[in-house]
Formats: structure tokens, sequence, C-alpha cells
């Protein structure tokens, strides 16, 4: 059963030979596929120089905040945990005291009052989650999202206790006994990591808004705040917005219309 | 000279078998958390860090305290503290590999904890804290343990060590003004968000340090033939004395500050933590433990008379110590997740095996510390004059 040196190193040199000549074989066949499917973007993918959205809370009513918030968990694979302690949680409803602390007033009118807001990550422009990862497992896109690695997250958590938003979930537990149909064609996580809304960035590569927008009936509008002549900045110049706790100064990139 | 370490008396080894023993039972808890996950904990969603990460933040300030002995012996010549100067440089050792244990084992992946040195990133504070924990137990191991065996040797150190031990002194601080940057730098946490964070995390340390110190010099006088010094004893007692009258200030401008701006979101953790919001009180009994043990310890540390009787001062030094561990180790990690970002309370408290998994590593702690207390007291029961012709050994 041994293999002796001579043996093994002609073993190796046929490998290299038959593996350089199967990327050869895949050029003369399809030109160009091999190289472009891993350099080149897809020309559909939707461009944005700072993706923002806008929640118009005229248009979402509690059914379709909650297609919004079930399309996405689902899509996503985020387990769905009962124990309010272990939940995970990328897109959920809060009612106005709870989103915008500081801002609730004594007299302020009840509709307002015990509204459900839409909240998720703010993809702010200072993310200062992004500033305390000790691994750069999370980061910002050159789009304005603010992106998850979870293969590189070491599960510190330090960027839980530094998002003034609550936006961030920890996996305490293995989550996948807790999805209960599976979507294939979006990675599940393991235990240890953190996870977030990442504004559908694998949607956005293939040319689709993100799923609660898409969702939304028009309630949730999606676009480049960088181009002036985008529909989000058209919606931003006709209303009234707030951020949430913008006096922090992470520039949160989600606007609400009350 | 770690052979001393392995001759001792019947009850140093029934010591370091009852250490073992909590290690043991700390590795199986961690062997548990780590198959199924920090779900095991109490952590959660809204209080994400929880004992292990107060043990750290409490641990940094004991380790940085040797620094209150080191620097009146070496820079100012303190004589007295001649016979313990390595012993505060042999607790900083355990103390500092307890904060890194206890960031470990905090870790959801722990295995991949080297991805903090293969993606360094300047500006996470954990990144420099890596640095400054490190650094800090490299000095300390190089000069209590060059130290202690050129007095072995019965020989003065030799100067090369000399800029090692003053790099040591300055070096101390850092880590614990580094560590308060892990929390004061974070927006919407009101409890943290306060410019003398570090400056309390400074005079929290250096008032349980010596007290740490006082009650271990106060064991070996009555186990070991080693005497600290009962000069050196008192002069520690001073500096925690000081320290904490600082720390007891501190807080108080900070419950100013909050009250008296009469703004809400510096109110509630203050609230949370004095009297409960909504019926959320789990937290009351420990804040109000650790004022009331404050109250009787402060004064015995103060007045000449009662720190003097030796029973009163040991007592007062493990009031401090718990007293300080209690607002540190729990209270002020919980009390800046609570309430959350949503102005909700989410209580914490630590589960069983979590409990026992921060006792395992204190256990490791103690090993270590047992280990080179060893060496050094069996050293110096050798040597009975220090290089100021001090004696180290009680006249029996």
């Amino acid at each position: 059963m041994s293999t002796s040196r001579r043996q093994f190193l002609k073993m190796i040199g046929a490998s290299a030979v038959i593996g350089l000549g199967g990327i050869s074989a895949f050029e003369i066949l399809q030109p160009g596929q091999f190289e472009a499917s891993q350099l080149s973007k897809n020309p559909e993918a939707l461009v944005g120089k700072r993706w923002g959205m806008v929640i118009d809370m005229k248009k979402l009513d509690n059914e379709t905040m909650q297609k919004c918030i079930d399309a996405c968990h689902r899509i996503h694979n985020v387990p769905n945990i009962d124990n309010p302690k272990e939940e995970i949680k990328w897109i959920w409803p809060e009612t106005f005291e709870h989103a915008f602390p500081g801002m609730e007033s004594k007299y302020m009118s009840e509709e307002i009052e015990h509204m459900q807001f839409l909240v998720l990550c703010n993809q702010c422009d200072n993310p200062p989650c992004v500033r305390v990862c000790p691994t750069k497992a999370t980061f910002k896109r050159a789009d304005g999202i603010v992106m998850m690695d979870m293969h590189r997250c070491i599960g510190c958590r330090f960027c839980m206790a530094a998002c003034p938003f609550g936006a961030r979930s920890f996996n305490w537990r293995n989550p996948r006994p807790f999805i209960k149909e599976e979507n294939r064609e979006y990675p599940t996580r393991m235990k240890g990591v953190v996870e977030k809304c990442t504004l559908c960035y694998e949607r956005l590569a293939k040319g689709l808004k993100p799923a609660c927008v898409e969702e939304s009936n028009g309630a949730l509008i999606f676009g480049d705040l960088d181009d002036p002549n985008s529909e989000i900045r058209k919606v931003l110049r006709e209303h009234y917005t707030i951020r949430r706790k913008s006096e922090l100064g992470t520039e949160p990139s989600i606007y609400y219309i009350i | 000279m770690l052979e001393l370490a392995i001759k001792g008396s019947r009850r140093y080894w029934s010591w370091v078998i009852f250490l073992l023993a909590i290690i043991s039972t700390g590795v199986i808890s961690y062997l548990y958390q780590f198959r199924v996950g920090l779900g095991i904990t109490g952590m959660s969603r809204d209080v994400s860090w929880g004992l292990y990460i107060g043990q750290f933040t409490y641990l940094v300030g004991v380790a940085a305290s040797a620094v209150t002995i080191v620097l009146p012996y070496y820079l100012h010549n303190y004589k007295k503290y001649g016979r313990i100067a390595i012993l505060g440089e042999f607790v900083a050792v355990p103390s500092v590999i307890m904060c890194m244990l206890f960031i470990f084992v905090d870790l959801g992946q722990p295995l991949r904890v080297l991805n903090v040195l293969l993606h360094p990133t300047p500006n996470s504070v954990m990144f420099f804290d890596m640095i400054v924990l490190s650094g800090y137990l490299f000095l300390n191991i190089l000069c209590g343990w060059y130290v202690l065996g050129a007095e072995r040797k019965g020989v003065p150190p030799a100067a090369w060590i000399k800029p090692f031990i003053i790099i040591a002194i300055c070096w101390a601080p850092s880590i614990h003004i580094v560590t308060a940057f892990l929390y004061q730098g974070l927006p919407g946490r009101h409890y943290w968000l306060t410019a003398i964070m570090a400056a309390k995390f400074l005079s929290s340390a250096f008032a349980s340090g010596p007290s740490l110190l006082i009650i271990i010099s106060l064991i070996l006088r009555k186990f070991t033939r080693f005497d600290a010094g009962w000069d050196a004893i008192q002069t520690m007692a001073k500096t925690a004395a000081y320290f904490l009258i600082a720390t007891i200030a501190f807080y108080l401008f900070e419950v100013f500050t909050a009250f008296y701006s009469n703004i809400p979101g510096h109110m509630h953790p203050i609230k949370y933590l004095f009297v409960g919001i909504h019926g959320h009180t789990k937290l009351v009994p420990v804040m109000w433990t650790c004022t009331l043990l404050l109250a009787i310890a402060l004064p015995i540390l103060i007045i000449p008379k009662a720190r003097k009787n030796e029973k009163a001062l040991g007592f007062a030094a493990v009031a401090t110590f718990i007293a300080l561990w209690l607002e540190k180790g729990i209270s002020l990690v919980v009390g800046g997740f609570v309430p959350n970002p949503f102005e909700k309370v989410v209580e914490y408290w630590p589960t069983l095996p979590e409990v026992l998994i921060a006792l395992g590593v204190w256990g490791i702690g103690f090993f270590i510390l047992t280990i080179l207390y060893k060496v050094a007291i069996s050293v110096k029961e050798e040597v009975i004059f220090d290089k100021y012709g001090e004696r180290q050994i009680r006249a029996e």
C-alpha cells in the first residue's frame, strides 16, 4: 500500500495537467464564461451610491407590515424562536415611544402613540457597530450597506453594545432547528454569531429590490439617497420625515413619514 | 525556582486540590457551553454582556492596582514596600490571565479568537485592549520573576530590568483606561457614556487592588512565616481609603449629573439599579449591599484607631473588595444595558453554569496566584533580610 515518492510526484504532476486542462476545456467550450461569472457583476444588478429607505407610515397598515416581516424572515432563514431573550429579528414592529424614545410627548395623538412602526437596521453612515468590531466582521460597503460576515464573526457582541437601535441579534444557540422551511438559496447561520438586516444585498445583486419593499404595496420606498433625481429623494423633498435617534450622529439611512 | 511550588505542607496541597476541583467543575460547565452555545447563560438579546465581561472589567482593575505598590517602591524608594512589591506584581499576572480567559469564555465562536490577530482592526478599542493586556502580562512576569530570582541569589537586580519596571508602572493605568474606553465611547448607552468612566475605573481599581493585597498579607501572616510588615499593610490601607473616597465621590458626581439635569435616559439606569423600574428590581439588593459594605468599610479605613485594629482592617478590606466587585463586576455592565435601546426593561441574572464557569476562571486565577506566591514566599522565607535590611519573616 505504500506509495513511493516517485509515484507521488507523478500523481501530483498528472493532476496538475488535468486540472489546467480542465479549465482550458471550459474556456474553449464557453469562452469568457468562467471568468465572467467570477469577476464581473450581473449587468442587471441595482447600483447605488448610498442606499436608503423611506417608510411611509400613512400607507403602512399592520397587515402589510406583517407581510414585509414574514417575507424578510422567510427568505433569510431567520429562525422563529419564541423566547424573547434569544429571539432573532431583522425587521419587526415597535410602538412610537419605543422606536423613538425621547420624541414621545404627553399629549400626542393617540393614533400615533399606539401605531406600530416598522424598525430594522438603520444602515447608518457612521455605524458604531463597524467602528467597534475587532475583526471587521461587520463592515460598511461603498454603497452604504452595513454588512455582516458570519464566517469571521467571533461572537464578542461588542457591536450589540454599540448599536443604539437594538438592531442586532445574536445566535445564543444553533438556530437551524428553529427554521420552519429552509430557503436553500440563502445560507443559514450557526450558533455564536451576530446577525442583522443587510438590506437584501443578495437581491440587489440580482436586480431586485429588498424583499420588504417588494411586499409593502408602495409604503416602503427604496433608492439611492445620493441621486437627486431618484424617487426616494423626490419623496424626501415632498414630506417631512424623521429618523431614529438622529441626535447620536450615526446618520441613519431609514426615514419615516408619519 | 518553580520547583519550590511542588514542596508544600498538607494545608498547601489541600488548597491546591480544592482549587483543581473548582477548575474542573468550570471546565465541564464550559464544555457544556461550548456545545450548546451562550444560550446557557442568563444573557439575552438586550443584555448581551453579563457576568463574564463584568469579571473581566473588575479584574483589569485588580491587575492594574499592582502599580500602587510598585510605584512607591521603585519611584519614591518607599522601602516598607520592599517585601511586598513582588506580591503586587504577582497579583497582576493571574489577574490579566483571568481577564483574557473571561473574554475567551464570553466568545460565541471561541475557535475564531485568532481573527483578532489575523485581521487587526485599529479602529476597535478591543484591538488595543488586547495589546495592552498582553504587554502588561509580559512585563509583570518578566519583572516579578527576575527580581525574585535576584533576591534568591542574594544579589541586587541588574540595571537592565529597571527600564522594564518603569515601563510596567506607566503601562498599568493604560490597561484600565483602554478597558474604560470599551464602554465610554458607545452612543446611546447613557450609563457608560461619561468622560469620568476611566477615572472611575482607576480609582475603584486602586481601592480594590490594595484591599486584596491587605487580605492576602493578613492571610500570609497567619499561615506562613512571611510578614508583609505592619507599616506596609497600614500604607496600603491608606491608599485604599483615599481611592475609595475618590470612587464614591465620582459615583455621586454621576448621580448629580443625571438627576440635576433631569434627563430621563441618564436617570433610568441609576433608578433601575437603586430602586428598580416598573417593578424590575433584580439589581436593587446588589447595589444596596454594595452601598452598605462601603458605608462600613470607609470609616474603618479612614479612622486611624479602627484601621490599626487588625480584625477591623481585615473586615474593611474584604468589604471593599466585595463591594467594588458588586459595583463593577455586575452592576456596571448590566446598568449599561438596562433599559435597552427601546427604553424597555429586560433583566439579567446569571445562570448556574455561567456562575460555575466564572468560578472556574477565578479558580484558575487563584491556582496561578498560589503557585507564584508559593515560590515567592518560599524564597522570602529563606532570605531573612531584603536589600534594605528589612526582616522578611516574623521573629518567632
